[in-house]
């Protein structure tokens, strides 16, 4: 039965406060709630719906109608810890009830077993923090098939040769193939590569109350107007909210977690819409921001007990960002793909997933998928090859022409954990609110450029085989721009290198924990959602666990 | 308008038929609204009026945006309506962009006099002198920043690169968002303006047999 909807008033001290609904969030908001806790999830943005989406990409790209908005919230940027950074938009997340689930490409590929011990495997890599999970790909496992179960992913079950084992096939066939699909698939098998349908979190049938892809081609940075995207917001969230003791509480941005003389947290205060600030009490907090909001949050939240920022003993809250390095390779056909119509995504690879790294001379993997992501202002300003006039008659005869005729190989693949690439708190720059900035600190390790160069030539060598009559693809260079944020509260065993431990409990607050791409210890392979979904389902059990025993509170601690 | 109206239709038809009953009664007062207040912005725009513009500078990016996207054997921004989106867009959006209009249109006047003695602005240029004056704009800006590959915006934006993004944008986003007057844009690329679609999309799609484990004899690996 359908429950009216809860509210609480922040001085009821709830069992968790959950902050941010995005793919964690949501999930943890879920969980815990069917469960049988009272939860109240704090989400900075606001409750759009199916009928607040839209086309309008001024609405959604130039208005931030879905994401953070950098004239509001400033992020700053630099390349070394030694320089000084200046105001730059390189983050960017989802900022609605939902998060960034709601814009997302929705590629839903699992983690491999090697993702979670390469360390072993390739060795140290100077320079690096890179090392093991402390847990493995099947004690996640049975939360993989859950995600694809719960909300809704389509795909084909043993089609990829170098998948991992799997309890059960997916729950719904692949979505339909696309021109690119077709053409990847073509030069991809002439190469003796594997390619499979797409793993997408996009219905390919209706669920109750939510309709199948209908393929309107404003998918990717759009929320979709029919419910197929298979979001947080689409999915958990309303299950959550039906139980009548989940109330997400939208507008409100949380700018501390309150603590106790006991080195406990006692909940979240946050900013309202109108910006009042009140303490939302709660026995425990889940902190499911993401992986730039989770270590910033940590560190606006010192105080004297915990001077370098709360849970921060290790020094390591904000460090390891890891943002999947890619590239890109463009491919003009002489026929109509029409590519803009369906999801971008039909066809992948994973053939690439664990190189030789003795081979090659350099560590990682990847996966390669065909894709065509423009919006027709997108393809305009950045679809044509960079020969063409940027105007007049050969501007418009190209656009004419090229439009239905491109695809695009995106290669997605590792980034390496490295200290001195993170997140902090800029010395200078507030946000609107007058709360420090967000500073990013990132350089590309050299391996992760070599190896996705190496990953765009065998692109370029894809879309030839597939008969290609022009193709090109931009030069690798640093990101100075995020989207994964990854890492930076990274989970483990031992307290001294790590920030969570493998129940996502923070090591040095016992009722505080943390789930969502900040957990990550090893970036993958470029689709961390569905893991971060994964991580979120067993955090939610191990939580559970814990609260069940009455075991939230913990042992006596001391503050450093 | 006729067109939009059509194409909504037949997204709720479209909706109606793939998802069953029950969703389509649980949100079609939510997507009717949705609907009407699209159509609605698409009738009230363009206004044959200009708040923001000068008649005389609004001639002059007509001009200018005309010589971006040509009307030839199709229509071009002119037709799209592209200089009623940016009057639109210096009022909303793109307010804080005025001063960026401002200078770059008298920089504009004093290099077509320069370049071109005795030709007062670049509306009243021949088509080559004008392909010139771009050419000049467009070197000048490349030391400015450009918009990065999801629009995300280089707030230091050179004239001639501000004004180029808000033409190609004009012509071409949806036109719920004010542009691409009668999808007049998305036509000339071959965007069909439907709201969703069945397969086959394309040429390479349409004999598909479905997807099938490779054979042993394309295994080269």
């Amino acid at each position: 039965m359908t429950q009216a909807k809860v509210t609480y008033r922040p001085s009821h001290e709830v069992d968790f406060v959950i902050i941010g609904s995005g793919a964690a969030g949501g999930v943890l908001a879920k969980e815990l709630s069917t469960n049988g806790f009272r939860v109240v999830v704090l989400e900075q943005g606001p409750y759009l719906t199916e009928a607040d989406f839209t086309h309008d990409e001024i609405e959604v790209f130039n208005n931030h109608k879905l994401t953070n908005n950098p004239k509001r919230q400033p992020v700053t940027f630099r390349k070394t810890e030694s320089e000084k950074a200046v105001l730059q938009p390189s983050v960017m997340y989802g900022r609605c009830v939902g998060g960034s689930s709601v814009h997302f490409t929705a590629n839903y590929w699992r983690f491999h077993e090697i993702d979670f011990i390469e360390r072993s495997k390739v060795g140290d890599i100077p320079g690096t923090g890179f090392t093991d999970w402390p847990i493995s790909y099947a004690d996640l496992e049975p939360y993989y098939t859950k995600v694809e179960w719960e909300i809704g992913v389509s795909g084909l079950a043993g089609a990829s040769p170098f998948d991992p084992p799997r309890s059960k096939p997916y729950p719904m066939p692949p979505l339909p193939v696309k021109g690119s699909g077709v053409l990847f698939e073509r030069g991809a098998r002439k190469l003796g590569y594997h390619p499979f349908p797409a793993p997408m979190a996009i219905l390919s049938q209706p669920r109750p109350g939510r309709s199948a892809c209908v393929n309107c081609g404003f998918c990717l940075g759009f929320g979709c107007e029919v419910g197929a995207k298979s979001s947080s917001l689409a999915t958990v969230i309303r299950v959550a909210e039906r139980t009548g003791r989940c109330e997400v509480r939208p507008n409100c941005y949380v700018h501390q977690i309150a603590t106790d003389t006991n080195g406990r947290v006692t909940g979240a205060m946050y900013f309202d819409a109108h910006r009042n600030t009140h303490l939302q009490k709660a026995k425990a907090v889940v902190v499911c921001a993401n992986g730039a909001e989770t270590p910033r949050l940590l560190l606006l939240s010192a105080n004297k007990a915990f001077p370098n920022g709360l849970a921060n003993s290790s020094g390591l809250v904000g460090k390891y960002l890891m943002p999947n390095s890619s590239a890109i390779a463009h491919g003009v056909f002489d026929e109509p793909l029409n590519d803009y119509k369906g999801p971008a995504v039909s066809r992948v690879f994973h053939d690439f997933y664990e190189l030789d790294a003795t081979k090659l001379g350099f560590y990682g993997g990847g996966g390669l998928d065909a894709r065509f992501d423009f919006t027709p202002l997108a393809f305009a300003m950045n679809g044509l090859p960079p020969d063409t006039p940027r105007w007049g008659k050969e501007f418009k005869k190209a656009l004419k022409q090229n439009f239905t005729r491109t695809m695009e190989i995106f290669c997605h693949a590792t980034s390496l954990p490295v200290a001195s690439n993170n997140f902090s708190l800029d010395p200078d720059v507030k946000d609107a609110w007058g709360l420090p900035a967000l500073r990013m600190t990132f350089k590309d390790h050299p391996n992760d450029m070599k190896m996705v160069a190496w990953m765009a030539d065998r692109a370029m060598e894809v879309l030839d085989a597939a008969g290609a009559k022009t193709k090109w693809r931009p030069p690798i260079t640093e990101q100075q721009f995020a989207v994964h944020l990854l890492g930076t509260c990274r989970m483990g065993n031992d307290p001294k290198t790590s920030v969570i431990n493998p129940d996502h409990r923070t090591h040095d607050v016992p009722n505080l924990f943390l789930c969502d791409g900040s957990s990550l210890v090893t970036s993958g392979r470029g689709q961390p959602t569905m893991t971060i979904q994964a991580l979120a389902y067993r955090a939610a059990d191990r939580i559970t666990a814990l609260a069940k025993r009455g075991d939230l509170a913990g042992p006596a601690v001391h503050a450093t | 308008m006729e067109t939009f109206q059509s194409a909504r239709r037949d997204f709720l038809w479209r909706i109606g038929s793939a998802a069953g009953a029950a969703w389509i009664t649980a949100q079609w007062p939510g997507i009717l609204a949705a609907a009407q207040h699209a159509h609605a912005a698409a009738k009230a725009n363009p206004a044959p009026v200009f708040e923001v513009l000068t008649p005389d500078h609004a001639k002059e990016i007509e001009a200018l945006s005309s010589a971006i996207i040509p009307s030839d054997e199709l229509p071009g921004a002119r037709e799209a309506g592209v200089v009623y989106f940016i009057d639109r867009a210096l009022k909303t959006f793109a307010a804080d962009a005025q001063p960026v209009y401002e200078q770059g249109l008298a920089h504009l006047r004093k290099m077509t006099s320069e370049m071109f003695p005795g030709v007062e602005r670049f509306s009243a240029a021949t088509l080559q002198q004008q392909e010139k004056l771009l050419a000049k704009l467009d070197e000048e800006s490349q030391s400015g920043g450009r918009p990065g590959r999801r629009l995300g915006g280089a707030s230091n934006m050179s004239f001639a690169e501000t004004l180029r993004f808000h033409t190609l944008a004009g012509f071409l986003v949806d036109p719920e968002a004010g542009g691409n007057r009668d999808y007049v844009g998305w036509n000339v690329i071959g965007r069909d303006p439907a709201h969703s679609f069945s397969p086959p999309f394309g040429f390479y799609d349409k004999d598909y047999p479905g997807w099938q484990p490779a054979s042993p004899e394309t295994e080269t690996k």
